[in-house]
Order: structure tokens, then sequence, then C-alpha cells
């Protein structure tokens, strides 16, 4: 993967400037890149990893494994981009395995997540069935530690 | 007051080594607060958690005795297929392979198991802080060959051939180097390596940060033809798996010198600890990946504080190796020990002045990227205003 879109990924607010003195490349070769990607589709947005824990927001997130039926023009794709429309639904995957579509829905409380799988979710054509995993609490997310680490000791000058 | 306080108890070849450079600036920056420090020589990551999980298995089955004194035949075998897969030269786990308390103790024993009393030992400078003093522990005459700035920091044939005299007994060499980030070309090396051999030689290879070049692929002076039998290559995994505090190394020599160093080595520190060398097994065969992470991220914050300091007026070669940035700093109008004492005192920046790398380093500071890309940035940021106002 090109250096400059794993940068970003770490930290999307490094600026153009200090991007270009890292790749040893100039600022206005990099503004023209990140351009093209964003054009291109292959940045498609730049997000803050909040842990949402902290803020005491009472949300609720729930994995859902999905069986689907694949339709005979399509396959999985209609029916997973269907499903993905819903605000609800944070991600979606399609799978190997035991099911087919592995479903990330965020609510308020467990009832509006709940209400939204077995009427929404469940309810929709070529849906077979659903299982509900409700997340507990966050570790790590996106590569990032949730807890933090203690400042490592190390002399501040040694050879 | 009795006549006791006047007369030492310590030895005389002692006495006259000085404390390192590196300690009296250490005790400067250790009393204040809100230092950014470009003076750190280890690695700002901790060590990659399958390498630390590789320890802790081994505590909880036991692992607690001692070993062979050479180290683990699976540690050894481990540093065999390393070396031969970074060089491409085949030593003897069994014979040819001695693993160290870092590459301290390697250092350590090699000039010992070559050294006699009077014998020279000729060493580059700037250099490494332990390489003169160890030469004297052993009885022997450091004698250092200048780097310029000009030359990258190379050693080149003919400031070397200078200082080749009578006594001369041995050659270190450390490339990439710490302090100057200086590698070698091919070229250099069997220039150097011709040298040692009409000169018969035995070389000293300090190639601990070799795992840490950001040009091209690291070579060994010991795989110049002619040269593996008359070369002790050091190495160890502190720099390239972030592992300092595990305190391991090893020492690829002809038979005849491992047996020798390790005849020092059992007498002396009996094995290195049986955990870290249960670590480093996993660093070798398994940590290729880790390593290189770490490297490409050397890499860009070199390549960011490389052309920072050329910004802000100060010049600087492109350090090949290590993870140390070493500009010149002689036309701001003062030493280098007063360039760095004023640095700390109005800018809050901790960087090491050249000279605590030998008088060679007179006019440079040494900047680590040892530390992470956001503390680089606010330090050359500051310094630029440093440089900037006595600049003008
Ligand atoms: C050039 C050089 N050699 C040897 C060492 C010592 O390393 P170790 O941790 O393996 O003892 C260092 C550490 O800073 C070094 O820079």
């Amino acid at each position: 993967m090109d250096e400059l879109l794993r940068l970003l990924q770490k930290n999307a607010l490094e600026t153009p400037a200090d991007l270009a003195k890292v790749l040893d490349s100039t600022e206005e070769d990099v503004r023209s890149k990140i351009s093209e990607y964003e054009d291109s589709g292959i940045i498609r947005g730049y997000q803050a990893i909040v842990d949402e824990d902290r803020l005491e927001l009472n949300r609720v997130r729930a994995v859902i494994e999905v069986r689907i039926t694949p339709e005979r023009e399509g396959g999985f794709d209609h029916l997973a981009q269907r499903l993905s429309r819903f605000s609800e639904v944070e991600s979606l995957f399609l799978m190997s395995g035991g099911y087919d579509l592995l479903v990330i829905v965020k609510g308020e409380t467990l009832k509006e997540v709940a209400f939204f799988v077995s009427e929404k979710l469940a309810t929709v054509n070529g849906v077979i069935s659903t299982g509900t995993h409700f997340m507990l609490k966050t570790y790590k997310d996106q590569g990032v530690l949730m807890q933090d680490e203690k400042e490592r000791e190390r002399l501040q000058v040694s050879p | 007051m009795s006549n006791d306080q006047q007369k030492t108890r310590v030895a005389s070849y002692l006495r006259d080594v000085p404390r390192s450079g590196i300690r009296d600036f250490f005790e400067i920056v250790r009393t204040r607060k809100g230092v950014i420090s470009l003076g750190i020589g280890e690695p700002d990551f901790v060590t990659p958690w399958h390498i630390r999980e590789s320890s802790i298995f081994a505590l909880d089955h036991g692992a607690t005795s001692y070993t062979a004194n050479l180290g683990t035949l699976e540690l050894r075998k481990a540093v065999s297929e390393y070396v031969e897969r970074t060089t491409g030269m085949h030593y003897d786990p069994e014979s040819e392979i001695l693993i160290t308390v870092g590459v301290s103790e390697g250092l350590d024993l090699a000039v010992r198991a070559i050294i006699d009393p009077g014998d020279e030992l000729i060493y580059h400078e700037p250099s490494y802080v332990s390489y003169a003093p160890v030469v004297t522990f052993a009885h022997g005459v450091p004698v250092p060959v200048l780097t310029k700035q000009e030359d990258e920091f190379r050693l080149t044939r003919s400031h070397l051939a200078e200082k080749v005299g009578e006594k001369a007994k041995a050659l270190l060499l450390n490339f990439p180097s710490n302090p100057t980030g200086a590698v070698l070309t091919n070229d250099d090396l069997k220039d150097i390596s011709e040298l040692a051999i009409e000169n018969d030689l035995t070389v000293i290879s300090d190639e601990i940060y070799s795992g840490l070049t950001y040009e091209g692929e690291p070579t060994s002076i010991a795989s110049v033809p002619g040269m593996k039998e008359r070369t002790i290559l050091l190495n160890g995994l502190s720099k390239s798996w972030a592992m300092t505090g595990f305190r391991i190394g090893f020492a690829c020599a002809p038979a005849e010198l491992t047996e020798a160093m390790t005849k020092i080595h059992q007498y002396t520190m009996l094995c290195a600890p049986i955990l870290s060398q249960k670590a480093a097994v996993e660093a070798l065969l398994n940590g290729d990946k880790a390593s290189e992470h770490m490297r490409n991220e050397y890499r860009q914050r070199r390549n960011f504080i490389h052309k920072s300091l050329n910004e802000m007026g100060l010049t600087c070669h492109l350090p090949k190796g290590a993870f140390y940035a070493f500009p010149y700093v002689g036309d701001c109008g003062m030493t280098a020990k007063d360039f760095s004492c004023r640095l700390l005192e109005e800018e809050n920046v901790a960087c090491v002045p050249g000279t605590a790398f030998g008088a060679a380093g007179e006019g440079f500071i040494r900047c680590s990227y040892a530390t992470s890309l956001e503390n680089i940035k606010e330090a050359m940021k500051r310094m630029s205003a440093f440089v900037s106002r006595l600049k003008t």
C-alpha cells in the first residue's frame, strides 16, 4: 500500500507539508495525490477514533450474524447493499463460514437495537435467520488501544 | 583527616579514563522538566508483543536456569540462520557463535581476546563512547582515525593508512555508525579489507545497527573475500528489535577466536540470561515483519529530521543507517557543548554534543530520531527558532 495512505490512516490530520518531509517528496505532490485518492473514492472520508465508553452515552452496539438466501442475479450483493442502507447499520461484511453477513448495529438502548433486528432486519425478504450479540466493552478498535498505556521510562540521555 | 583520603584505592590505569560525556550531559538534563530529548540512544518502541510473550511463556514453564556458556543451541542456530540470511555467510552454531550479554559484552570479549598490553587498536572517530575505554581496560592503546563530514563520515583508506603503524594489531569498525549514521560503500569495504590484509589486522565489526540500514542492503566486511577468517562480527537484538533491556548480543568468528572469547565469558559472565535468550529466538525466527515496521518508521523520521535541519541552515549529511542525525553547528559561533547547553536552557531540547564521541565530534551535535514524530516536529520547531536567533 502507498505509504501516504498508511500515514493518513494513522493520522489524517498530518499536514501535507509534514507528510512531504517524511516521504521525501514535495507538498504539491502530496496534495495532488491526496486529491486523486479522494476523487477516485479510495479515500472515503476522515473520522476521529473516539472511545465512546468514556462518554457515558448509553450507546449499545451489537454484532449480528445474518444468514440470507442468495438471489439468482446479483448473489449476495443486492441484499447486502439494501441492508447497509439502514442508518442503524454501522458496518456490514460478507463472510465465509456459518453465516453470510456480519452486521454491526448501533443504537441508544438495548430495546432499540432489538426492535431494529426483529422488525427491520429479520423481516427483509431473503433473510433466513439472525443471531445477535451485544458488545460490552471496547479494548481495541481499528488498531488503537483504548486503555492509556503508562508512559515508559527511558533515560533522557543515553549512549 | 587521615592520609588514606588522599591515597586512592582505584587502579591507576582506570583513574586516567575520563567519565563518559554522555553521563555528564545526562546529569544536566536530569535537573530539568519538560525536556524534549533527542539524546536517547535506544529505540522508543517497546519490544514487539510476540517477543515479550515468548519470554513470559518461558518463565511460565520454569525457564530459570543457566544455559550452556555459548548460549542455547536453539538460539545459536537461529543466529546462524539470521546471519546467513542477511549477509550470506555461514557460521557454525557449534563452534563459531557465542551469545553475549549485549554487544557491550561482545565488544569487551573481542578486544580482550586479541589485544596484548601495548597493542594498538585503530577505531574511527566520532565513535560510540565505549571503544576507547574498553581498549584501555585491556591495556591496549586506542588509536582514533578521523572521519569527516565531507566524506559523510565514511572511513577512507587514506585516512586509515596514516594510522596503521608497527604496533597496529586490530581495527574496529562500526557501520552504520553511532553517532554519525554513516554507512560504507562496497568500494570502501574492499579498500579497507585490502589494508587490513596487507597489515595482518584483526577486524572487530560492530554491526549492531545493520538492521537499521535505509539505503540498499547492509553489507558486512566479513563477507569480503579473505576477511571472514580475520573478523569478529558483533551484532545484537537491542536496536533492530527494540530489545535493549533484554541484553542479548552475539559474536560470530572463526572457531579459534570464538573459543578465546568463550574462555573469558565462561569465567566472567557464565551465560546470557535464559529468558532473554528465549525472546531472542522468537525475534530472529519470527520478527522480520516487526523489525521492518520499525525500520520504516525510522526512515520516515530520518527524512523529516534531515530536511528540517538543513532547512534551518545547519549542514547535515543524509544518515544512511542507525537512528542519529549529526549536523554541523560549528558556524553558530560556539562550541558543540555550549550549543547543546544553550539549546537546553533556552528551548528545552536535549541533543548530545559531538565531543561526547571524541574530539573529532567538535562542531557537531547528535540528534537521535528514536523518538516520536510528534516530538521530533516540536524539537525541530524549537531548534529552528534557536538557530535563527544565533545566526542573526
Ligand atoms: C555502536 C554501538 N555498539 C554497541 C552498543 C551496545 O549495545 P548492546 O545493548 O547490545 O550492549 C550500542 C548501544 O548504544 C551502540 O550504539
